[in-house]
C-alpha cells in the first residue's frame, strides 16, 4: 500500500516534469518563429470549425437552463429583469470557457492523445525523428497554437449563443421585458467580465493540447496504452481545466476588479 | 565510421545490452544478427540517438552523440536514413507526400524539383507512378520499398535497416534483398542491417556481428560465420532450438 503510494507519487512528479520539460520545447520551438503554418492553419480548422457544433450546442442549452432557473428564483423577489444580467456575467466569466474548455477537452484532447499515441507505437514518431524532424517542432507546436487561437474564438460563440439563448427563454417563455432585461444586463456586465473569460480560455486551450500531446507522445506500448493515454487526456484535461479556473478567477478577479 | 564503446542499456532492471562495443567503417556493409527480443533494435536505435544509453559511447564520424539533446541530434541525423521494421510511413499522407516529407520540411527545392526527386527515388525502388497512392492501399512489400525511398532521398552517408524483410514472403524478401544491395552500391553507403533472416544475411553482409546474450558474442565475414563450428552460432544459424525452449 505504502510502496503503490510512493510509486504514484514518483510517477506523478516525473509526469509533471515531462510536461514541464515539453511546455519549454514548445515555447522555445515558438520563438524561433520556424512554425508549419500549413499544420497550424489545419489544427485550427479540426479544433476550431469541427467543434462548432458540439460548443454550440452546449452553449445554447447552458444559457437556456441557466436563464429558465435564475428567472425562476428571481420571480419570487421581483427581480425579473436581472434575470439576463446574470446569464451574461456567468457565461462571460465561467460557464463560457470553463464548459467550452471541457467540451473541447473531449473532443479534441482526447484526439491528440490517440493520433500521437498511435504514431508513437507504430514508430511514426521515431521515423520523424530520423528524417530531422523535432515532434515538438511538428506535432506539438501547430497544435498548441492552434488551441490558443480556437478556443477564445470558440468562447466568444459559446457566451454569444448561451446569452441569445437565455434572451429567447426570458423573453419567449415567461414575457418578460426585453427593453429592461437588455438594459440591466449591459449595465451589470463588464468588458472585464470578457476578458476574463477570454484569458482563462487562452490558458485552458495550452493546458488541453500540452496534456493531450503529453499523453500521446509518451503512451505505453499497445492498443491498450493508447487507450489509456486517451482516457487520461480526457480525465487530466477537465480535472485541470476546474483547479486552474479556481486561481485563475482568484487571479483575473483582483486585475480586472471582477471580484 | 561508426564506432560503439562499452554500451550499457536496461529497460527498468531488465539489462538488454552490457558492454557492447564495435567499429563499422565508412562504406561497410554490416549485418546484426541475433535472437528474436535480443537487443538488436535497441542497438540499430541507439546509433541513430533514438535510445539513450546508461553508460557507453556512440561515436559517429569521431562524434560522440550519447551527450547531445534532441535538437542536436537532428543534425546527425541527417547523415542517416533509416528503414523501420513495419516502415513507420505517415498514415495521413500519400507516398508522395511521405518520401517528400525532409525536403519539404527544409523548403530548399522547389515543387518541381521536390516531385523530380520523387519520382527519381521511387523508380529505383522499382515502384514507379504510386506517388498518389496512400500507404493503406500499399502490400507489405511496397510499404518497405516506399519506407526505404523517404531513407534515401535525402542520399545519406550511412541507411540502417531494421528487420527489413520480417513478415515478408520469400519472394518479396529476395527482392527487397537486391534492392538494399542496389541501394548501397549506387549509393555507396555505409549499410547496417538487422535481422534474423539467414539468406538477409549472406546475401547483404561484407561483416556479421552475432548478437547474444546481451552482448557480441562474434564477429566475422559471412563466409566465417556461416563456416563457424561454435555450437551457439550454428544453432542459430541451421534455426535449431535446445529441448529447454520448446514451448507448448
Amino acid at each position: 500500500m505504502i510502496s503503490d503510494g510512493k510509486r504514484w507519487f514518483t510517477e506523478g512528479i516525473e509526469g509533471l516534469g515531462r510536461l514541464t520539460l515539453l511546455a519549454r520545447d514548445a515555447i522555445a520551438s515558438i520563438s524561433t518563429l520556424k512554425v508549419a503554418w500549413c499544420d497550424f492553419i489545419y489544427q485550427v480548422y479540426f479544433v476550431g470549425v469541427k467543434s462548432q457544433s458540439v460548443v454550440l450546442i452546449t452553449g445554447a442549452f447552458t444559457g437556456m437552463v441557466l436563464a429558465a432557473q435564475t428567472y425562476i428564483q428571481f420571480h419570487k423577489i421581483r427581480m425579473d429583469t436581472a434575470t439576463l444580467a446574470v446569464v451574461s456575467v456567468s457565461m462571460c466569466s465561467e460557464l463560457g470557457p470553463v464548459l467550452t474548455g471541457l467540451m473541447v477537452a473531449g473532443r479534441v484532447g482526447a484526439a491528440f492523445a490517440a493520433e500521437l499515441g498511435t504514431m508513437r507505437v507504430t514508430e511514426q514518431i521515431d521515423a520523424l525523428r530520423t528524417l530531422a524532424t523535432h515532434p515538438v517542432d511538428y506535432l506539438v507546436v501547430p497544435r498548441l497554437l492552434a488551441l490558443h487561437v480556437a478556443l477564445p474564438l470558440l468562447t466568444i460563440e459559446a457566451i454569444a449563443i448561451g446569452i441569445s439563448a437565455g434572451y429567447l427563454i426570458v423573453v419567449g417563455l415567461y414575457d418578460v421585458d426585453a427593453t429592461y432585461l437588455w438594459y440591466h444586463m449591459k449595465r451589470y456586465t463588464e468588458i472585464g467580465d470578457l476578458f476574463v473569460g477570454l484569458i482563462k480560455s487562452f490558458f485552458f486551450g495550452g493546458m488541453i493540447a500540452l496534456i493531450g500531446c503529453y499523453k500521446g507522445l509518451f503512451c505505453d506500448e499497445g492498443a491498450e496504452g493508447v487507450g489509456r493515454a486517451t482516457t487520461e487526456a480526457v480525465v487530466y484535461c477537465s480535472i485541470t481545466i476546474l483547479i486552474s479556473n479556481l486561481f485563475l478567477t482568484l487571479v483575473l478577479g483582483r486585475i480586472f476588479h471582477t471580484l | 565510421m561508426i564506432e560503439v564503446r562499452n554500451l550499457n542499456k536496461h529497460f527498468g532492471s531488465s539489462p538488454i545490452l552490457q558492454d557492447v562495443s564495435f567499429r563499422i567503417e565508412t562504406g561497410e556493409s554490416v549485418v546484426i544478427i541475433g535472437r528474436s527480443g535480443g537487443g538488436k533494435s535497441v542497438l540499430l536505435k541507439h546509433l541513430i540517438g533514438l535510445l539513450q544509453p546508461d553508460s557507453g559511447q556512440v561515436v559517429i564520424d569521431g562524434e560522440d552523440i550519447v551527450p547531445m539533446n534532441e535538437r542536436e541530434l537532428l543534425r546527425v541525423r541527417r547523415n542517416f536514413g533509416m528503414l523501420f521494421q513495419g516502415a513507420a510511413l505517415f498514415d495521413s499522407m500519400t507516398v508522395a507526400e511521405n518520401v517528400a516529407f525532409a525536403f519539404r520540411r527544409d523548403r530548399s527545392l522547389s515543387d518541381k524539383q521536390i516531385a523530380c526527386r520523387v519520382a527519381e527515388v521511387l523508380e529505383m525502388v522499382d515502384l514507379p507512378g504510386i506517388e498518389a497512392k496512400k500507404p493503406s492501399e500499399l502490400s507489405g512489400g511496397m510499404r518497405k520499398r516506399v519506407g526505404l525511398a523517404r531513407a534515401i532521398i535525402y542520399q545519406p552517408q550511412i541507411v540502417l535497416y531494421d528487420e527489413p524483410t520480417t513478415g515478408l514472403d520469400p519472394v518479396v524478401s529476395d527482392s527487397i534483398d537486391k534492392l538494399i544491395a542496389r541501394v548501397r552500391d549506387r549509393l555507396d553507403v555505409t549499410s547496417v542491417v538487422v535481422t534474423h533472416d539467414m539468406r538477409s544475411a549472406r546475401r547483404l553482409g561484407q561483416r556479421i556481428l552475432m548478437l547474444h546474450d546481451k552482448q557480441i558474442y562474434t564477429t566475422g565475414t559471412a563466409e566465417q560465420i556461416f563456416a563457424s563450428k561454435d555450437p551457439i552460432v550454428r544453432h542459430f544459424i541451421d534455426g535449431v532450438s535446445d529441448d529447454k525452449e520448446v514451448f507448448f
